[in-house]
């Protein structure tokens, strides 16, 4: 038993998080072509909005939630301090929480059910997005079956998840934890795992650079302000545009 | 000032035989491959008629181009804010049906099928999923269908038209369509660009081409809805976004792009145009009235001494200068005043211009004595003995353009944002030009006649013949001007000379081989 605890929490973690750093950086680096969010809106569009609207802001929120909850634990307790703002913060987690699920389970329904979708579908989105129901279903399932889910999480995983980054996993509380949250924090490293070699990757490529870039974009082919003047010496850096 | 160069389209659309060769030249070399097999770069539609995708034009429906407001012009459909809220679902997206399911035969069945009573079929099957499938729509559904009322009368220009007026052009007798064939423009105010949240479009600075970087591009698809012109296509195989490349390649090779090479009526010219890179935005964000002689403006002379100075401050090649000085576009657009820009009312500053049509529109079949032209026949030409003439002429000299089969607000709002003016003006000079070369070729038309027509729209016999050396006879060379693109500068730019010297054509560079041991 320890030793499948150990590789859980503590041997897989570090893979996990290791294949996730390498593996983007390379598949970004080397193949930044297959970096795209593979959108099949183009061949299906009306069913796609009762998934994916639900399902992206529901993982945005109860994403943004766990972040909030691993980096400032002490924040979250002390919010959780009053029993009105702890059932909010849970009704809100679940409700979107469900969300997810609901937009997740139209997903999948549509990728397995229309025909065009299935002609762009490979057996990792179909892996990947199964991996994400479980997950979702878990969460769910913690979220509902084991309170509070916000306060414990702040009190005990941050905790444990700090300590993987400092090296010293300190494991006794995981280890600890039933069954159901168990798979559910495996879960979560193994979809980190996954990431690399599956379409998340479009994650890292939110266009948030947008939003200061001007808008219109001329790239010259040559850098127009040297090539003209022949008294600038020879330079074997490389001008900007290129 | 900014000079920039542009390379620059123009088509002439009496000419335009609506064979479809130019698609089929760009389907070739471009787009015949998975996920691309819908898009046509180069498509060709019959006017009136609802196009490809279905009713384009209407950007009530498909959110592109630029709209003005309070502080200028901001993107229909996309932008900053629109494009990043619709991220994850684009409500304005058009899908695979406003185009077409891409489809084939199997053509197989027709060998291999067992011996039977019935002959076998080639049953169409889906490119797309390999299923067979019903074919309801394709890349030129409504070709030729003028007068149909699934296609022609749901034409997008037809809404500013009375009942009557539309009634009025589709009448057995006056029912006439011309063809509009369609490339990106390579706008210089370009929607797409502005709409790509990940900055894989952009204009290159040289030749104006706009492109998409595919290592770039993530599928976020701003680019399709914001393109007014539908000229940017999501290939749903590779989940990236594809558009017209003006055959680049092939211009900085020195070759004019393959739908202009191959084109059967020689309708389409090539050549640069130096604009004012300043004022772009000033111009786009014109007011309706002042939006297409502004957009006409914003082109300068390449013979002024002061466009020349900013030109070359920035970098362009004196061969660009002087194929600007030989453009044949500039001519048609400046000099003649002959082509306008496809509805310029989307704000992007479109770089291809038409000439519009008179043919379909003014001429009629009349009863004449037509002796004196079958006279001037070579022999070997197929001679009816009948009186009936393709007329061209009327002996009121502009009632033609009064009694014209299409309303003029009907070209209005295909090329000059609804001023019909603009259009008569073209038209006028396009008629000009054929009375004088008729006065000159068959001479059944008075001196003081054709002289009164040109002085009419301020054209001299002199220009009257160049306008129709470069519509009629012009050769390959002189359609389509293109400079080089100073590609062996471009690499001196881009690596140091020292590190490729002496390893040209020969496979690696140096310290790159190994020895073997
Ligand atoms: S026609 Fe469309 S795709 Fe082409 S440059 Fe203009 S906006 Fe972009
Ligand atoms: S090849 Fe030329 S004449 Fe033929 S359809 Fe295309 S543009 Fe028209």
């Amino acid at each position: 038993m320890n030793t499948l605890n150990t590789f859980m929490f503590v041997a897989f973690p570090y893979v996990a998080m290791i294949t996730f750093v390498i593996g983007t950086a390379i598949r970004y680096r080397q193949t930044g072509f297959k970096v795209s969010s593979l959108s099949s809106q183009f061949l299906e569009g009306k069913k796609l909005f009762w998934g994916v609207m639900p399902f992206h802001i529901g993982l945005l929120i109860v994403l943004g939630g766990h972040l909030l909850a691993f980096l400032v634990p002490a924040a979250i307790l002390a919010w959780n301090g009053q029993p009105v703002r702890l059932i909010i913060l849970e009704v809100t987690a679940v409700t979107f929480g469900m969300s997810i699920l609901v937009g997740l389970v139209g997903l999948l329904h549509r990728r397995l059910t229309n025909e065009r979708i299935k002609a762009v579908t490979t057996r990792m989105d179909i892996a990947i997005e199964l991996l994400l129901l479980a997950q979702v279903v878990l969460g769910c399932w913690v979220a509902l079956g084991f309170r509070w889910g916000s306060s414990w999480f702040a009190a005990d995983l941050s905790p444990y998840l700090w300590s993987l980054f400092k090296l010293s996993p300190e494991t006794a509380a995981v280890f600890a934890l039933p069954v159901v949250i168990k798979l559910h924090i495996f879960g979560a490293f193994l979809i980190l795992f996954m990431v690399p070699f599956t379409r998340l990757v479009h994650i890292f490529v939110a266009p948030l650079h947008y939003i200061s870039r001007p808008y219109q974009q001329v790239m010259w082919n040559w850098n127009k302000d040297r090539i003209r003047d022949p008294k600038t010496p020879w330079s074997p850096t490389r001008p900007k545009n290129n | 000032m900014d000079i920039r160069s542009q390379v620059s389209m123009v088509f002439h659309l009496d000419k335009c035989i609506g064979c479809h060769t130019c698609s089929i030249a760009c389907k070739n070399i471009w787009t015949d491959r998975k996920g691309a097999e819908y898009m046509w770069w180069n498509n060709v539609e019959t006017k009136p008629g609802t196009g490809y995708p279905t009713k384009w034009e209407d950007q009530e429906i498909y959110k592109g181009g630029w709209e003005k407001d309070a502080n200028g012009i901001d993107l229909k459909g996309a932008g900053k804010k629109k494009g990043l809220r619709n991220i994850f679902h684009n409500p304005h997206m058009p899908e695979i049906g406003d185009y077409y399911e891409p489809f084939t035969y199997r053509y197989l069945d027709l060998i291999e099928s067992p011996a039977g009573d019935d002959q076998p079929t080639a049953r169409p099957i889906s490119m797309i999923t390999g299923k067979p499938m019903d074919i309801r729509m394709g890349p030129n559904w409504d070709d030729d269908w003028s007068g149909t009322p699934d296609y022609a009368r749901k034409d997008p220009n037809m809404k500013d038209l009375s009942e009557a007026e539309q009634e009025a052009m589709f009448q057995l007798e006056r029912m006439c369509f011309f063809y509009l064939p369609r490339i990106c423009n390579h706008c210089l105010n370009p929607a797409c660009v502005a709409s790509c949240p990940s900055g894989a479009l952009y204009k290159r600075g040289e030749d104006g081409v706009v492109l998409i970087n595919q290592s770039v591009c993530r599928a976020w698809r701003m680019c399709v809805t914001a393109c007014p012109y539908k000229k940017s296509y999501y290939n749903w195989h590779t989940g990236k976004s594809e558009k017209c490349i003006l055959c680049y390649p092939r211009i900085e090779a020195g070759y004019a792009p393959a739908c202009m090479h191959s084109c059967v009526g020689r309708i389409r010219y090539l050549g640069v145009l130096l604009y004012d890179a300043d004022k772009i935005h000033q111009v786009a964000s014109s007011d309706d009235a002042s939006l297409v002689n502004n957009h006409m403006d914003i082109i300068q002379d390449p013979f002024d001494e002061k466009v020349i100075a900013s030109a070359k401050a920035n970098g362009i090649a004196d061969s660009t200068i002087h194929a600007a000085q030989y453009s044949p576009t500039y001519k048609f657009i400046k000099t003649w005043g002959l082509a306008l820009p496809l509805h310029p009312e989307f704000r992007t500053l479109p770089m291809l211009f038409y000439v519009p049509p008179m043919l379909p529109v003014m001429a009629s079949v009349k009863d004449v004595d037509n002796t004196a032209q079958s006279e001037k026949m070579h022999d070997i030409a197929k001679y009816w003995p009948d009186n009936w003439l393709y007329d061209t002429s009327t002996e009121e000299l502009w009632g033609t353009i009064e009694q014209a089969r299409m309303p003029m607000k009907y070209l209005a709002s295909l090329f000059s944002n609804g001023d019909e003016a603009m259009v008569i003006d073209r038209l006028k000079k396009l008629m000009a030009v054929r009375i004088h070369r008729r006065r000159v070729t068959v001479g059944d038309i008075t001196d003081a006649k054709a002289d009164k027509t040109l002085a009419d729209v301020g054209l001299t016999a002199e220009l009257a013949d160049d306008i129709y050396y470069l519509t009629s006879l012009a050769k390959f060379d002189d359609r389509f001007v293109v400079p080089a693109a100073h590609r062996e500068q471009a690499i001196e730019m881009l690596e140091f000379t020292g590190d490729v010297k002496g390893n040209t054509g020969f496979g690696f560079k140096d310290g790159s081989a190994e020895r073997g041991s």
